[in-house]
């Protein structure tokens, strides 16, 4: 109600905020970095994008409710990604995301296991998957993300992660038995 | 695909989504159901590929530095406007409404036991936080008038409070304690040499006979609605133990 409110409440965070966000903000860098990395599948690309969305979130401080600082700035980081990949890698995001899977994966945990052990495989597999999946197994199974987590950073409802979570790791299952020329992902 | 399960709730299970009760439903349609046994190997072995590939990559040494400097900067002369919030505000009803409609369209059974209830995950979480040194008992107690009336105006609700020493189960004390985003009363009891935490929190569901039990990480609990009461015991014991106990608290 005071007349400064407008004014400075959104528009000027002083060192004061600068502080409160490095403590409880940038240690999470990490997380945007590794999440951006691989919605991005590129290392210097995450690099820029991780700042941007770091200093986005900066600006947007004033609006963070202290609530769960990480998945906080994880949603502003994948929003940054997005917009990203809409101006540069438009493709990507075409990419069908309810495709049918009614195929049943005929993989046995033994030959997964055996296809798993290599990081090298298991990353290229990772990235052949649809950007919308290989979120939430980035989020899932890397940053150890709950359900209720990865619903607000993805703004989708709960039942909708159990489902693409359900689906993203029959598809990454698949793509990890089959020969890897099968495996090309983006082509429209 | 042939089994449901296998293609949604089994993946709430593996994760620890599911509330005690539908865990425990889960584990006990896993023993009939070879798809989803089949299915669930699968998942827990590409999941235990994902967690020791290393594939998670931290930020280079170089950008921490990079946007602490440009926080700097940024924090002395950082401007948007009224305009820009109004848009914020506006994507911001644009999510909600989205979010409110597609929640709307869900199953109901998801709703309950994914929302409303509280996680497998939380409550062995919850269990194994107790057994840190010195969290076991806020108010350390084998006299049920001491425990109950602790817990007197710390909850919203008051606790059914017994000793079962002569059952074999006596009472050691009760603290309070969280589950999901709820506050619940702990009610600690012995067995031999083993701990038992009951938690308790108040429904609007109607009774439900003890739940058949569940098991997680070396953890069994029941679940059980009792007079507006719900209840989830857990620990090492058996799970005949924690039924007995359980009938106890029905009795």
């Amino acid at each position: 109600m005071s007349s400064t409110g407008q004014g400075k409440g959104w528009d000027v965070l002083d060192s004061q905020d600068r502080a409160r966000f490095e403590q409880l903000v940038l240690p999470h860098l990490d997380a945007a970095f590794n999440l951006s990395r691989w919605l991005l599948r590129s290392r210097s690309d995450a690099e820029d994008v991780a700042q941007e969305a770091m200093l986005r979130a900066f600006r947007f401080f004033r609006g963070f409710n202290g609530g769960d600082a990480r998945a906080w700035l994880l949603q502003i980081v994948r929003n940054t990604c997005y917009t990203w990949l809409e101006k540069n890698r438009q493709v990507e995001l075409m990419t069908e995301f309810d495709e049918d899977l009614h195929q049943q994966s005929a993989a046995t945990p033994e030959a997964l296991a055996i296809a798993g052990d290599n990081r090298e495989r298991l990353a290229r597999a990772l990235e052949t998957l649809p950007v919308r999946f290989r979120e939430v197994i980035i989020l899932r199974e890397l940053e150890g993300c709950s359900y209720k987590e990865i619903a607000s950073i993805t703004n989708v409802p709960i039942g909708t992660v159990m489902s693409a979570l359900a689906r993203a790791r029959q598809r990454l299952q698949r793509a990890l038995t089959q020969p890897a020329q099968q495996e090309a992902p983006h082509e429209l | 695909m042939s089994c449901d399960f296998s293609g949604t709730l089994l993946h709430a299970y593996l994760d620890g989504e599911l509330d005690a009760m539908r865990a425990a439903d889960f584990e006990r349609h896993l023993e009939t159901c070879r798809e989803c046994t089949a299915t669930l190997g699968a998942a827990e072995s590409l999941r235990s590929s994902l967690q020791h590939a290393q594939l998670y990559e931290t930020a280079p040494a170089g950008l921490r530095k990079k946007i602490r400097a440009e926080l700097k900067v940024s924090a002395g002369k950082a401007s948007g406007s009224s305009v820009a919030a109004w848009r914020w505000l506006a994507v911001a009803a644009a999510i909600l409404l989205v979010t409110g409609v597609a929640w709307f369209a869900l199953p109901h059974f998801l709703a309950t036991s994914m929302q409303s209830s509280v996680t497998s995950t939380e409550i062995v979480d919850a269990h194994i936080r107790s057994l840190q040194a010195g969290h076991l008992t806020d108010v350390a107690s084998t006299d049920q008038h001491t425990v109950k009336p602790w817990f007197d105006g710390k909850l919203e609700f008051i606790p059914p409070v017994h000793d079962f020493m002569d059952e074999g189960f006596p009472l050691l004390g009760g603290r309070l304690d969280v589950l999901g985003e709820r506050n619940v009363a702990a009610l600690v009891y012995g067995r031999r040499k083993h701990f038992i935490n009951v938690f308790v929190w108040p429904t609007k569901e109607p009774d439900t006979p003890i739940h058949p039990p569940g098991s997680r990480q070396g953890f069994q609990w029941v679940h059980w609605r009792h007079q507006g009461m719900e209840f989830c015991a857990i620990s090492d014991v058996s799970a005949q133990d924690l039924h007995e106990l359980a009938q106890l608290f029905i009795k």
